[in-house]
C-alpha cells in the first residue's frame, strides 16, 4: 500500500513476538520450575534458567508421584486421561455419525421430534447438571469406572449437526448408483458414507480428543479413588492448601506433562484442528 | 431440507438414533428434569421428606445477598475476561494478517494455548503470582505493590480474570485471523488510495467489516466465562479469599458439595440453564447472518 511498508512490517513482528512471549511465559516457568529443587523454589529463590533436576523430577513425577498424601504416580494419571478422551472422542463420533444417517437418509415417524431433543442437549452442559447427573451415575453403580467418567459426556449434538449438514451436501446419485449395484443400507454407510466423511471424522477427533483431555469438573465429582484419578484432577490435589508441602517441581512436571498431549495434538495436526475448531463453532 | 433419495427401512433408523437417544434421556434429560422440580421442592433437615414448595427457593435464592454478588460477580469476570482477551487477539491477529514472512510460524506459535487444560493455566498462574514463591510476584513487590491474592479478593479476582483471558487468547486470535483474512484485500486499497491512514482504515474498514466476528467471539467469551473457568478457579482461589472469587457455576458446586439445601442448589442449576439457552439462542440468531455479511 502507500504508506511506508518496510518499517510497518518491523513492527508487526516485533508485536507478534511480543505476543508469542507473553502466551509461552508460563510455560517456560513451569518447565524451568520441573528442573529445579523444591527448597529453593519454596525460599522463593527460583533461579529463571534450568536447574539440573530434569531426570530426577520427571522419574519420580512419572513412577512414584509426590511424596506426601495423594501418592499416585503420574502416568496412570495419564493412562485414566487417555481412555477417557478416546472413550469421549470415538463414541461421540460413533454414535452421531450413525443417529445423522438415520436422521437423514430415512423416513420414520418422530424423526423430527428425535432431531430437536438430541439438539437441545446443546443448551444442557454438564456444569448445569452435575448434581442429578452425579446421582444417576452413582445409582446405575458407575463411580469410578471408565464408564461413568465418558458415558455421560458422550452425547453430541454438534457432531451430530455436523454430520447432517455434510450428508445433506453428498450427492444423491451416490445412494442411487449403489443400489443399483444392490448395496443396502449398512452396506452404502460402510463403503461409501463413512469414507466420504474421513476428513470431517478426523477434524472432530482431534477437537474431542482435546475436549475429552481436558475435562475437569465432571471426573472431579465422580472419582473418588485415586487410582481412577486423571491428570486434570491429580494436579489439583496435589496442591495442599497448607504452602509448605507442595512439592512444586513435582507439580510442575505434572502441568507439562498434562499439556504435552494435546498442545502435540494442535501443533502437529494443525489443519485438521483448525478445520475442526471452525466447523464445530459453526 | 430433505433427501430426495432415501432408503425404506422401519426398524433400522430407530437403531440408528437409538445409543444417542439412550444417552441424551438417560444422562441429559432425566438428571435436567429432576434438577426442574427438585428446585420446588423443600427437603428436611435428614432428607427423609419433602414438600412442594411452589417458588421458595427461587424468591430465596434472590433475597441471598450472597447469590446477588455471585451473578454480578460473574458477569463482571465475563466481561472482564472477553473485553481483555479479545483486544489483545485482535491486536495479534491484525498484525499477523500483514503480508510477514513466517506467518504460518506465527499462528502455530499463538494457537497452542487453546490446548492447555483450565485446572492446568490455574497451576500455571498461580505458580508465577504465589504471592510467597511466584516469579513475578517477586517484581510487582519490588516496585511497591503489596500483592497477596491468598488474601485480597479484588487482586485474586483480577488473577482469575488474567489467567481466564490468557488461555482464550488463542482462540480468539484463530478466529479473528479467519474473518480478517475473509476481507477482500481491495477495499484495504481503495481505502489507502483514498489516503486513509493505517489507524483510520482500521477504525472505519477494518472493524465494522469484522462485527459478525467480533460478536460471535463475545458471546463465545462469554459462555467461555461462565463455565470453563471453573477449572481455574477451583485451582488457583477454590473461590476464596472468602467468597470473592466464586461465580454462579463455582456456587453450584461448592453449595451441593456441602450437601447442604438440595432445592437452592436445583434451582441454581435451573436458572444456569435459563442463561444457557438464552446464550446459545443468542450465538445461533447471529450465526444465521454471519453467513450473509
Amino acid at each position: 500500500m502507500v504508506e511506508d511498508e518496510g518499517f510497518q512490517r518491523y513492527v508487526a513482528h516485533f508485536i507478534l513476538w511480543v505476543g508469542i512471549a507473553i502466551v509461552a511465559f508460563p510455560v517456560y516457568i513451569a518447565i524451568v520450575a520441573s528442573t529445579q529443587d523444591n527448597a529453593l523454589i519454596a525460599n522463593g529463590q527460583m533461579s529463571l534458567l534450568p536447574g539440573g533436576h530434569f531426570f530426577e523430577v520427571y522419574y519420580q513425577t512419572i513412577f512414584v508421584g509426590t511424596s506426601g498424601s495423594t501418592r499416585e504416580p503420574v502416568y496412570n494419571m495419564m493412562l485414566n486421561s487417555l481412555v477417557m478422551a478416546l472413550l469421549i472422542a470415538v463414541g461421540k463420533i460413533a454414535i452421531s455419525i450413525i443417529s445423522a444417517y438415520g436422521i437423514v437418509y430415512f423416513r420414520f415417524p418422530f424423526r423430527m421430534p428425535i432431531f430437536w431433543i438430541i439438539f437441545i442437549t446443546l443448551m444442557l452442559p454438564v456444569e448445569v447438571r452435575i448434581y442429578p447427573t452425579y446421582k444417576i451415575v452413582a445409582d446405575l453403580h458407575m463411580l469410578d469406572s471408565y464408564a461413568g467418567l465418558s458415558l455421560p459426556l458422550i452425547a453430541s449434538a454438534t457432531a451430530t449437526l455436523l454430520f447432517r449438514q455434510f450428508f445433506m451436501t453428498v450427492p444423491d446419485e451416490l445412494l442411487e448408483a449403489s443400489r443399483i449395484d444392490g448395496a443396502g443400507p449398512l452396506r452404502f454407510f460402510w463403503d461409501t458414507l463413512l469414507p466420504l466423511s474421513r476428513t470431517n471424522m478426523a477434524a472432530l477427533f482431534v477437537i474431542l480428543f482435546i475436549l475429552g483431555w481436558n475435562q475437569y469438573l465432571w471426573p472431579l465429582l465422580i472419582t473418588t479413588r485415586d487410582d481412577m484419578q486423571t491428570i486434570q484432577v491429580g494436579i489439583r490435589k496435589m496442591i495442599t492448601t497448607t504452602d509448605a508441602l507442595t512439592e512444586w517441581p513435582v507439580v510442575m512436571a505434572t502441568a507439562v506433562l498434562a499439556m504435552l498431549p494435546p498442545v502435540f495434538v494442535v501443533v502437529a495436526m494443525q489443519k485438521l484442528f483448525v478445520r475442526g475448531l471452525v466447523e464445530t463453532e459453526k | 431440507m430433505q433427501k430426495q433419495a432415501i432408503f425404506q427401512s422401519k426398524l433400522l433408523p430407530y437403531a440408528l438414533v437409538a445409543p444417542q437417544l439412550a444417552i441424551v434421556l438417560i444422562f441429559f434429560y432425566w438428571p435436567a428434569l429432576q434438577a426442574v422440580i427438585q428446585s420446588f421442592l423443600l427437603q428436611d433437615a435428614f432428607g427423609l421428606s419433602s414438600n412442594f414448595v411452589w417458588l421458595d427457593n427461587y424468591v430465596e435464592l434472590f433475597r441471598d445477598p450472597a447469590y446477588f454478588e455471585a451473578i454480578v460477580r460473574t458477569f463482571f469476570f465475563s466481561f472482564a475476561i472477553a473485553v481483555s482477551s479479545l483486544s489483545f487477539a485482535l491486536l495479534l491477529a491484525v498484525m499477523a494478517d500483514k503480508p510477514l514472512r513466517g506467518s504460518m510460524l506465527y499462528r502455530t506459535l499463538l494457537i497452542w494455548p487453546y490446548a492447555v487444560a483450565p485446572p492446568v493455566v490455574g497451576v500455571l498462574w498461580i505458580f508465577m503470582l504465589h504471592p510467597s514463591l511466584g516469579v513475578l510476584a517477586r517484581y510487582l513487590r519490588a516496585v511497591g505493590i503489596d500483592w497477596n491474592p491468598l488474601l485480597d479478593g479484588n487482586q485474586a479476582a483480577a488473577l482469575i480474570i488474567l489467567a481466564a483471558a490468557w488461555k482464550q487468547i488463542s482462540y480468539n486470535f484463530l478466529f479473528f485471523l479467519a474473518g480478517l483474512q475473509a476481507i477482500p484485500k481491495s477495499v484495504f486499497e481503495a481505502a489507502a488510495i483514498d489516503g486513509a491512514r493505517p489507524m483510520r482504515r482500521f477504525w472505519t474498514v477494518t472493524f465494522p467489516l469484522l462485527s459478525p466476528t467480533i460478536f460471535f467471539l463475545l458471546v463465545v467469551n462469554i459462555v467461555y466465562a461462565f463455565f470453563d473457568t471453573f477449572g481455574i478457579i477451583d485451582t488457583m482461589t477454590r473461590g476464596g479469599p472468602g467468597t470473592s472469587t466464586v461465580t454462579l457455576v463455582y456456587k453450584v458446586y461448592s453449595d451441593g458439595l456441602l450437601g447442604g439445601n438440595l432445592g437452592s442448589s436445583a434451582a441454581q442449576s435451573v436458572i444456569l440453564m435459563v442463561m444457557v439457552i438464552v446464550l446459545t439462542g443468542i450465538q445461533f440468531r447471529f450465526v444465521e447472518r454471519k453467513v450473509t455479511y
